[in-house]
């Protein structure tokens, strides 16, 4: 099951929060629950670790990847196929993994026409173990430059915190209220909260959504 | 100590040169290091340090050796093409005797090469960054807590031995996130190099922080004394990590990024009973030598792996004074060997198929 509510889904946030392998695992159990789905890879920040990379995996799923004209090329050259533009504006389900901060977001300000009008999810993904964003002030001011970059309003927090291979029950319990403090801040609600499976916290959370790593170091 | 937190390489680099103490940063934005100096950009104000970018790479490394001889901690960071524009001033940086770090997070290569990883500046890190008879140390950490732990050991060895310290880097270690605890921050010191040419006050005589010797008996003496240090530091400074070499019948040499995947390679072959084992060397400069004279005696086979065409292979051979077999294994261009392709060729060395 996927926790997504409308149409199309932006996933942004701080740079190496997570929102490539949530991308991912939103984009795998979107299709693995029959939807046709299309994951767009708008980084065009960081050549390295990104959705177009795992572009193998994701089609064998049925999966739709659009990224950059020149992503996993040598060219560092920042441009988007059209296509982007009919996909948000098509029928079907649309997640799009956006690159870090402000910076990252700037591609997505191009579709902000598109985007209000496809009345999308904009989720901003936290990880208190990320750093520059440990804490909950950190985290809301980044926030405020993205959604003045792109265009649009966050409509919920997704809590992505982890440390890698490191993460245990208690590195989620310990970013609950963390989570909390963010939402508090910003008014937006908790959409969820994501465990690595297998893993479960010691105290009941709601809207824990368990994913899998893809986005690993080739010796991993 | 702090908590753990998720830094990429490049970002672990940063705060860690901050933690020792660095407050003065020129550099030049290139692919993969540019998370350097963006971080150094918003970091270094709140520290009350200096952030510079330059007009280019060769600016940046005059501005280096300029800051370096007032005597402050100072640094440089660049990804390969950079460090080519960079050697006239990293030669003039050693022939002042100043010390300063600089940093290569490695791409492909040669020319404008590629933006994926690289191990292919290691002749240029090791053997010829400039002109003249000089080295530099050269430190090659594999994992990201190990690159904080090391620019650190960095800067300290640098105003030791008054000479430039390079951290090799790749772009892999440099984007890749993992788990790091930063170390208690040090307070900058700038007031404990005597020779620094920061201002006498009328209380001492002039400093003269230079690289030009007309007279030829002048510049050889100072050469030869730079050497003498040179002698000191091969013989003191030596550091590799040895896994599983103790009852090894293969040992794997790699450093940085292809060491990460030679270990996981190691582990699979002895997964599947091969004796294999790896010598990570640490300093690349100082090569580790007495470990692998050490292993020589009882390894009968070495295989080296890298991300370029076999840099290090002479290096290997040299330390162990060709009594053994040397194999090489590689990928270049911005590809990453796997684990895999490692194992295989452990497989084949060790004597076929298993």
């Amino acid at each position: 099951m996927h926790p997504l509510k409308e149409r199309v889904t932006v996933i942004c946030g701080h740079y190496g929060t997570g929102k490539t392998n949530l991308s991912i695992n939103l984009a795998m159990d979107c299709a693995r629950s029959g939807e046709s789905v299309t994951l767009v890879d708008m980084d065009i920040v960081n050549p390295y670790f990104r959705s177009a990379d795992y572009s193998d995996v994701l089609t064998k799923e049925g999966i739709r990847v659009i990224g950059p004209n020149f992503a996993n090329t040598n060219l560092d050259t920042p441009s988007l196929p059209g296509s982007v533009k009919t996909a948000i504006e098509d029928g079907e389900r649309v997640i799009i993994d956006v690159g870090g901060d402000d910076a990252g977001t700037t591609a997505l300000a191009v579709y902000s026409r598109q985007l209000q009008s496809a009345d999308p999810d904009v989720l901003y993904v936290v990880n208190m173990y990320r750093s520059m964003t440990t804490s909950p002030d950190e985290a809301v001011a980044i926030l405020g430059d993205i959604e003045r970059t792109a265009h649009l309003k966050a409509t919920g927090v997704v809590n992505n915190s982890h440390l890698k291979q490191l993460t245990t029950a208690e590195t989620v319990d310990a970013s609950l209220e963390f989570a909390d403090s963010v939402c508090g801040a910003t008014g937006l609600p908790l959409r969820f909260t994501t465990v690595p499976r297998g893993i479960s916290p010691s105290r009941k959370v709601e809207n824990l959504y368990p994913i899998d790593v893809y986005v690993r170091a080739p010796w991993e | 100590m702090s908590e753990k937190v998720l830094m990429k390489g490049n970002e672990a680099i940063a705060e860690a040169a901050i933690a020792a103490g660095c407050r003065h940063f020129f550099g030049y934005p290139i692919t993969p290091q540019t998370e350097v100096a963006a971080y150094m950009s918003k970091r270094m104000p709140k520290v009350d340090g200096v952030y510079l970018q330059a007009e280019s790479e060769v600016a940046s490394i005059n501005m280096v050796l300029g800051a370096a001889a007032a005597g402050v901690r100072v640094m440089t960071s660049t990804s390969s093409p950079g460090v080519s524009l960079m050697s006239e001033g990293i030669s003039y940086i050693a022939g002042s005797d100043v010390p300063a770090l600089i940093i290569n997070v490695q791409r492909g290569g040669p020319g404008l090469g590629g933006i994926q990883p690289s191990q292919a500046d290691y002749y240029q890190a090791t053997k010829s960054t400039g002109h003249g008879d000089f080295h530099m140390m050269v430190l090659a950490p594999s994992t990201v807590q190990e690159t904080v732990d090391l620019v650190a050991k960095a800067f300290d060895l640098g105003d030791k031995y008054r000479m430039p310290v390079m951290i090799l880097s790749d772009g892999m270690l440099g984007q890749m996130m993992e788990p790091v605890q930063l170390p208690e921050p040090r307070e900058p010191d700038n007031d404990s190099k005597e020779w620094a040419a920061c201002g006498h006050q009328n209380k001492r005589k002039h400093n003269v922080v230079n690289s030009l010797y007309i007279d030829p008996a002048t510049l050889e003496g100072l050469v030869k004394d730079r050497f003498e240090r040179y002698a000191t530091i091969q013989k003191e400074e030596q550091m590799a990590e040895e896994y599983l070499v103790d009852d090894a019948d293969i040992v794997i040499v790699a450093y940085g990024a292809s060491a990460r995947v030679s270990r996981s390679a190691v582990d699979m072959a002895r997964k599947n009973g091969i004796k294999a084992g790896l010598i990570r060397p640490i300093t690349l400069w100082p090569f580790p030598k007495d470990v692998l004279a050490k292993a020589a005696e009882h390894v009968p086979k070495f295989l080296t792996v890298e991300m370029s065409m076999g840099q290090m292979v002479d290096d290997v051979r040299l330390a162990i004074e060709c009594s053994r077999p040397v194999e090489f294994y590689g990928r270049t261009g911005g590809v990453i060997p796997t684990p895999m392709e490692v194992y295989d060729r452990i497989v084949k060395i060790n004597g076929g198929e298993q």
